[in-house]
């Protein structure tokens, strides 16, 4: 079974942007870049089920600038067996991912897509959904446990209030969240192994798809700053400080 | 124009988000139906129709929509679409499911989280871990959205006098299945709706250590909350994640205890009304949105406040 990993190439995590002071978007000029943390959980996911020969080959992809290449032989070392890049300067919205990732799943034919449920720098959670809807295969969002036997897997999600069991038919789509497993670190033999890798290269245009954006972005701006309050002595004056002042309790 | 908002429910009651989502339908203005697509929803269906604001209500019941698989709800939402302008979902765990599916579709792009209506084509939402709100505008025929709740007052739930419709409910797409759920068994209001909530953060130390919290939240009538590190650890389930990457809380009163307040914590809490901080670390970057910070042990200040209260 071939299974393909969408990775995305995003500020890291630990970086607090800073919006431009045209409002035109977010400074992310000379900031460190890492793959997206749900990304990085999908390729361990993907490596665990090689690892138990559930799967036969690990396919990451990634969309996006030249740059992105880094982030494919950072999923080759954690244990993808190649990278496919769809490489474009363009801004690429979640609807042009999923066209472009459908495109790459004809090519490749897995019977398991395993992406982020999430990417932290658009935080928009919709290109796993929306490579299902396109396929007509099934999904589970928000996966903490993927058990793969036969032609099915069950998925369990994380929902509101709990967690929930999926069975599926393959193909199918699943996104990962937090709890799925953690990922392994990537050790030095293993970067110098993954530069070995195959990476192909494509483009848009080599698939066909039309990656135009559908939303305009007018402005961003700053979100409305929180001040600081005051620190208390101890927990009586905290308790009357609500009582009285702000009135909550 | 007509608008259409997908009421988010377990098939016996109406979830609040609906009427936030409702609020949000409101602002852009138009006729607003609600779809009520489930198992056995009359009750439901019911309550929707009471809500303010609302024209008419659809009701799908069927049993394949009883677990709210995406494939069959999304099914369901696109056997009506053709007609509305926006269809909104609430942004909560089913919502995120079935928008996008719906959207793909439909071959629109999906305007995630939104947290204020410009007018009818744009809308306002956060994005890196709302360190920025971009402003966009779709030129899509119809509008798939989903609705940050904290960011629409919600609607009254009774008032309203809706007609109810039945419609007829999709196939089954054969395509997946459901096995089982646990839900956690709580008398605590549920995190996303509280008015008040009491997270703890890795100052904690355990999940063991997590029970501290319980007097306190008792006493205030909160929900329990946890930051990411601390869900990380082990120390507190993944609903209860408060974050970027978990639930968008705006209670009266966040009580933040043992967390120091990373950056993917704050998106998650910083538009709550009066947030509390206590942690024993001065420089947390907690007390910089804090409106009342206390420097202190929260094994001894947590018990304190319990008791004062």
């Amino acid at each position: 079974m071939k299974v393909l990993v969408p990775v995305k190439r995003v500020v890291d995590y630990n970086v607090k942007v800073r919006v431009k002071s045209d409002q035109s978007g977010v400074d992310i000029a000379n900031v460190k870049m890492s793959m997206n943390p749900f990304d990085e959980i999908a390729v361990e996911e993907a490596t665990r089920l090689k690892e138990k020969s559930v799967a036969t080959e690990v396919v990451a992809v990634s969309c996006g600038v030249a740059g992105c290449q880094e982030t494919l032989r950072t999923a080759m070392a954690i244990g993808a067996d190649r990278g496919l890049l769809v490489q474009t300067d363009a801004e690429l919205q979640p609807l042009a991912v999923a066209k472009l990732l459908k495109a790459l799943v004809d090519k490749e034919q897995p019977q398991l897509v395993i992406l982020g449920k999430q990417a932290i720098d658009d935080d928009a959670n919709q290109t796993g959904q929306m490579l299902a809807a396109l396929l007509d295969w099934p999904q589970a969002t928000f996966a903490s446990k993927v058990e793969v036997s036969g032609d099915s897997v069950q998925v369990t999600r994380e929902v509101d209030g709990g967690l929930e069991t999926l069975s599926l038919k393959l193909p199918a789509i699943i996104t990962t969240d937090l709890r799925l497993n953690e990922p392994r670190y990537v050790t030095l033999p293993n970067i110098m192994k993954a530069k070995k890798k195959t990476l192909d290269v494509v483009t848009p245009e080599d698939l066909g798809v039309d990656v135009a954006p559908r939303l305009k972005t007018l402005k961003v701006s700053e979100p409305p700053a929180r001040s600081a309050g005051i620190i208390v002595p101890d927990v009586a004056t905290l308790v009357d400080k609500l009582k009285n002042e702000a009135k909550v309790i | 124009m007509s608008i259409l908002v997908i009421a988010e429910h377990d098939n016996a009651h109406l979830k609040g988000a609906t009427l936030n989502t409702i609020a949000a339908a409101q602002k852009v203005g138009g006729d607003v139906h609600v779809l009520v697509a489930g198992a056995g929803v009359q009750a439901v269906a019911q309550q929707a129709a009471q809500a303010a604001g609302v024209a008419k209500v659809l009701v799908a019941d069927a049993p394949v929509l009883a677990e709210g698989l995406a494939e069959n709800v999304a099914a369901q939402v696109l056997a009506l679409a053709q007609g509305y302008s926006h269809i909104l979902f609430a942004a909560t765990a089913s919502g995120k499911n079935v928008a996008p599916r719906v959207a793909a579709k439909l071959d629109v792009a999906q305007i995630s989280d939104i947290i204020a209506v410009d007018s009818a084509d744009t809308f306002e939402r956060p994005i890196y871990a709302g360190n920025a709100i971009a402003t966009v505008q779709s030129a899509d025929p119809i509008k798939v959205i989903t609705v940050r709740t904290t960011g629409f007052d919600p609607v009254a739930a009774t008032g309203g006098q809706a007609a109810v419709e039945a419609v007829d409910a999709v196939a089954d797409s054969g395509l997946s299945s459901f096995v089982g759920r646990e839900v956690a068994k709580s008398d605590r209001p549920e995190l996303a709706g509280a008015t008040r909530v009491v997270s703890g953060g890795r100052g904690l130390g355990s999940a063991e250590n997590f029970k501290l919290l319980d007097p306190l939240a008792d006493k205030l009538g909160a929900a329990i909350g946890a930051s990411r590190a601390a869900v990380d650890a082990g120390y507190a389930p993944n609903d209860w994640q408060v974050g970027q990457t978990g639930k968008i809380v705006a209670p009266q009163l966040y009580v933040a205890v043992g967390i120091s307040g990373a950056i993917q914590h704050l998106a998650g809490m910083k538009d709550s009304k009066v947030i509390v901080a206590i942690n024993k670390d001065a420089e947390a970057p907690i007390f910089g949105v804090a409106d009342y910070g206390l420097v202190a042990d929260l094994f001894q200040a947590v018990p304190e406040l319990a008791g004062a209260l």
